[in-house]
Formats: structure tokens, C-alpha cells, sequence
């Protein structure tokens, strides 16, 4: 089975936000594998063991992205797309797609997964509109994958507790629900042998993709609050007290 | 502005975010001097037709094929195409839902549009319209808006407006027009089978009076017994957000957030939760909410009552001690 994760490169999740304009200062802060999209690598990983075939990591974004398909190469893809992109920021969801279909069409995977949505901008889109431009079918929130006779049967989390098991024919584009799998870390082994694969670099223009926007995030913003916060400060045993006594006498909640 | 409105229902149950998506509809067309439709897809759709139709709007649309009694992107993608085809809207607006987010945006880009997804509020600003959306897990807010023509595609987060403030019709029932549409058996790739619960669980926390919940600042697995002694102390159940429950730490049964249980406690205590949207659309409305984060920023803070800036590690044992006493 030939399977293509999608991975993307987000700001680190206890790095500190300076808001610039419609995005962030990228200067001071790490970067690292976009959380969701690392069950995404699991699920193909596990595929392959189970299925055999390759896996290959595609990323989209500047230079400090190939970190990232590193980590990836080192947990087990077997060779990796980087499209170069200097204002990846920038694109829409429909944009970044398009640029994405057009870097895999030739490829005829089998699969293509995705992580259910990133944790910076958490468009979420990218597996819909992967498979709707690649005109192949499509299932999100996949908690479960079994292969058998080039057809999947998936478990699909729908809300409040419910799942559903739908059977979709291969080819297909997959999101993959956090939580699916447990990930894997790197062995010294697996970064050893990552520095011996491959990775292809592209540009969006060199593939002729479309990447005009339909959409324009204006500005960013630390959010408006819709309540008021009243903050208790001071030393935990103060802090505690105060708690305590303002949930009986004014939240009367105890 | 002509505004279409797609209502969710699923096996004969509105999904109630619909009317929510409604009611924003009807605030945005106030505005702009537009008009509302509102389409339902299913099969056997009168009841659900004729809900819609006593609310103000202009029309109902009445989307039926035995192919869409059982939701697949496939078939709702080819139905909807048509009648955004057909009747031509300025706006397409979805509820945020599983359902949605599975489908729309590839609907929008079968028409070589985009969609601004899970959207918190809107403005317009000089007949300009400007939709918000949180990035970042919700620590940042972002001004979204469409370039170029419509139709445009946008869905409101479950919660954003209020089911309540449809407004009715105030000239008897809409008209409702049954939509017919041209769908095949072999549009449709997925073929969907059977929904289910996983093991009923034990614990119903939307009963739940007190809630304690901990989230990815509990760290470790073995420091969980400090957060249950809080929850001991004051009488309440543990639950957690999403990643606790990933990680194994808690069962699945006590996430709470969209794809675990929602919940209006008197009281719920966040713990070391950073407030991601997914989580608070599940709690927010606890009638009295405290946040405890190390970090200023985090999100949480944004819905809470009371905010505790500081470590939980320090915090829990004081806690648990001080309520105690109160007993």
C-alpha cells in the first residue's frame, strides 16, 4: 500500500505568541510536528507493517520545515515532498490544497492521510478538499482502519459518543482522529537512517498549482473576553482559602 | 444578500446547532436587507420542512432522496451543488458540526470556492462582511473575509448564537419547496453502516452538580490523585479534556468537549486546561466556571468566573486541604 501523510510544521505549543499583523513573529520561537497530523504518520506507519508498500511524508512550508519531515523520515517514511514556501502562512486552506494535490497527483498512492486539523490555524479542510480535488473518496475523524480486498471498513466518530463504521474504496483521503493510535518516538537507529532519504523539494509554481485565495485572514488577535474574570492572587494556601470562601458565600455553588 | 441556511438533522433529531446557524442567518440578513432560506436533506422531511417553515424566513427548501436517508459526502455534496446552482445564494451557512466539517468545504470547492469554517461571530463592517474565528487553540481571535464573488461558504461553532432568538414567521407558514434533485446510486464511493455507542458508560456527567477537570498541565498520569483529592473533597466527578483521555490516563467516558460529553454543572473546576474550543464548547455552560493555568493567556480564562494564575501542583494540595475544613 503507497501512503502519503500530509504533515505539517506549528508553532511549538508552549511557545509565547507576538501577534504580527495576520500572523505571528516567527523569529523567537521553536516549531514542531503538528500534533494531530503525528497519529496521522502512526496510522500509516502501522499500515505499512501490517500491508507493506511505502510511506511518504509530504510538508508544506519554509526552510525549517525539513526538521520536521526529518522527524518523520526518522520515525519510519521511507522518503519525503517538501513544497517550499516562504508565505505558506498565507494561503487559504483551498490554496494550500490545491498546492498539495498538485505535488501528489502523479503519485497514485493508495491513501493519503491527514491529521483531523492543525493546531495553529485549525482550518481543518485539508483532507475534504485534498480528496474533492483529487476527485477520490473521503471519510474524516477515523478512529479505526482495517484494510482487506482494496476496500478500508473505518470507524468514524461522530458526536456526543456515537461512531459509525463506513466501508470506502481505495484509492481514498483519510483525517485521522487524535487519539487513534499510540505514537512512536524516533529510535537512534531511525535518525541514522533518515539522513539517507530522500527529499524531494518543490514549489507551488513549479507545479503549476493554484493558489489565488478565497479567503484573507485580516488581522489576529488576543480574543475580546466575554466574561469577567475575577483573578485570586497570592500564595497557595491564601489563594485556596479565597477560593473556598467565594464559592460558598458568593458563587454559593458549595 | 441572499443568505441559504443547510439545517442538520440525522434519524429523524435536529441537530439544534441548525437553529443556532439560523438565528445568525436572520441577524446577518436584518442587516443587509437579505433574505433567508433554509434547506433540510433527508428522506421522509415533512415534520422537519414544516418546523423550518414557521420561522422567518423566505422559503423553505425540501431536499429528499432515498440516497440522502443515510448521510455520505458523496451524495450531499452532488444534492447541494445543485441547489446552490439553482437557487443561486449570496452566503451558504452551515452549523460546525462533525457532519459539516466532513462535506462542506469540499462542496465549496466543487464550486472553486472557499469556506471559512467554524466561526465564532461575525461583522459587517460597511457592508462588508468580516466572520471570526479563533486560531492558535483559541488563544488568539482572527478577522476572516471572502475575496472575490460568492457563493460564499461559512459554518458558526456550535454555541456562537443562541437557537433560541430565531425569530418566527409573523404571517403564518412559508412556502416549502420540495427540491428535486439528480443523484445516482454510483455517485455515492462510501458506503455508510452501522452507528453505535461504544460500551454504555458508567458515569453520566451532564448530572454531574460539581465537575473537577484536569487537563494536559496534570503532566503525568501519577499526578492525577491530587486532582481526585480536590474532586473528594468537594463531592464532585473527575473528567478531563481530550488529550487526558488519549493519552489512557481516564477513560473516554469522562472527556468532556464536541466529541465527548457537554455539560452545565454549577460548578467546574479547570485544572491545568488551556481552554481549546473543543473543550469549552463541551462545558461553558457551567453556571459557575474556575481556571486554574499557569499561563495568563490561556484561553480558559476568557469564560471563567475565577481565575487562579499559578501552578496546580501547588495549588491542589491547599485546595483539597481548605475544603476540607469548610465541610
Amino acid at each position: 500500500m503507497k501512503i502519503i501523510v500530509c504533515i505539517k510544521q506549528v508553532p511549538a505549543k508552549d511557545a509565547p505568541l507576538a501577534i504580527a499583523g495576520n500572523w505571528i513573529k516567527e523569529s523567537d520561537i521553536g516549531f514542531e510536528m503538528n500534533e494531530p497530523d503525528s497519529f496521522a504518520l502512526e496510522e500509516a506507519l502501522r499500515l505499512k507493517e501490517k500491508h507493506g508498500g511505502e510511506v511518504i511524508a509530504l510538508s508544506m512550508g519554509p526552510e525549517r520545515v525539513k526538521q520536521t519531515i526529518k522527524e518523520a523520515l526518522a520515525k519510519g517514511a521511507d522518503r519525503a515532498i517538501h513544497i517550499a514556501d516562504d508565505n505558506f502562512a498565507q494561503l487559504d486552506p483551498l490554496g494550500a490544497a490545491s498546492a498539495l494535490a498538485a505535488a501528489v497527483k502523479n503519485e497514485n498512492a493508495d491513501l493519503i492521510l491527514t491529521g483531523l486539523q492543525s493546531d495553529d490555524q485549525g482550518f481543518g479542510q485539508t483532507g475534504v478538499l485534498l480528496a474533492a480535488l483529487l476527485d477520490r473518496p473521503h471519510a474524516t475523524i477515523i478512529m479505526a482502519i482495517e484494510a482487506a480486498e482494496g476496500k478500508l471498513k473505518l470507524k468514524r466518530e461522530l458526536e456526543a459518543g456515537w461512531f459509525q463504521h463506513i466501508e470506502c474504496p481505495l484509492p481514498a483521503v483519510l483525517s485521522i482522529q487524535s487519539g487513534i493510535n499510540k505514537v512512536r518516538y524516533a529510535t537512534l537507529k531511525g535518525i541514522m537512517a533518515a539522513k539517507k532519504k530522500e527529499i524531494a523539494t518543490l514549489t507551488a509554481d513549479s507545479l503549476g498549482a493554484k493558489t489565488e485565495p478565497t479567503q484573507k485572514v485580516e488581522k489576529i488577535y488576543v480574543p475580546i473576553k466575554s466574561k469577567k474574570t475575577e483573578f485570586i492572587s497570592g500564595p497557595p494556601k491564601e489563594v485556596a482559602a479565597k477560593l473556598v470562601e467565594k464559592l460558598k458565600f458568593e458563587a454559593r455553588v458549595i | 444578500m441572499k443568505i441559504l441556511v443547510i439545517t442538520e438533522q440525522r434519524q429523524g433529531k435536529w441537530n439544534n446547532t441548525s437553529f443556532e446557524t439560523l438565528a445568525a442567518a436572520q441577524q446577518i440578513a436584518s442587516a443587509a436587507s437579505g433574505s433567508v432560506s433554509a434547506a433540510v436533506l433527508g428522506k421522509s422531511l415533512d415534520a422537519f420542512a414544516a418546523e423550518l417553515a414557521s420561522k422567518n424566513v423566505a422559503e423553505v427548501l425540501q431536499v429528499e432522496h432515498d440516497l440522502l436517508e443515510n448521510y455520505t459526502p458523496d451524495g450531499f455534496c452532488v444534492a447541494l451543488k445543485q441547489v446552490v446552482e439553482s437557487t443561486k445564494p449570496d452566503l451558504v451557512l452551515f452549523p460546525h458540526t462533525y457532519q459539516v466539517r466532513d462535506f462542506a468545504p469540499k462542496l465549496a470547492a466543487m464550486l472553486g470556492k472557499g469556506m471559512i469554517g467554524d466561526c465564532v461571530a461575525y461583522r459587517n463592517e460597511g457592508g462588508k462582511l468580516v466572520f471570526v474565528r479563533q486560531m492558535f487553540q483559541g488563544k488568539t481571535a482572527a478577522d476572516v473575509s471572502f475575496v472575490g464573488f460568492g457563493p460564499w461558504f461559512a459554518s458558526f461553532q456550535s454555541g456562537a448564537f443562541r437557537a433560541d432568538q430565531v425569530a418566527a414567521s409573523d404571517s403564518g407558514a412559508k412556502p416549502i419547496n420540495k427540491v428535486s434533485i439528480d443523484l445516482k446510486p454510483e455517485q455515492i464511493r462510501t458506503k455508510p453502516l452501522d452507528l453505535f455507542k461504544e460500551a454504555k458508560s458508567a458515569v453520566d456527567l451532564t448530572q454531574a452538580p460539581l465537575i473537577v477537570a484536569i487537563g494536559r498541565g496534570i503532566k503525568a498520569p501519577e499526578n492525577i490523585p491530587q486532582a481526585e483529592a480536590v474532586a473528594k473533597a468537594l463531592g464532585a466527578e473527575i473528567a478531563a479534556s481530550r488529550p487526558i483521555c488519549d493519552e489512557g490516563w481516564l477513560p473516554m467516558e469522562r472527556q468532556i468537549g464536541s466529541s465527548g460529553q457537554t455539560v452545565a454543572p454549577k460548578l467546574y473546576l479547570a485544572l491545568g486546561i488551556s481552554g481549546a474550543i473543543q473543550h469549552v464548547v463541551g462545558m461553558k455552560g457551567a453556571r459557575t466556571i474556575v481556571a486554574i493555568n499557569k499561563d495568563q493567556n490561556a484561553p480558559i480564562f476568557e469564560i471563567a468566573d475565577y481565575g487562579v494564575v499559578g501552578d496546580i501542583f501547588e495549588i491542589m494540595p491547599a485546595l483539597t486541604e481548605e475544603l476540607q475544613k469548610a465541610k
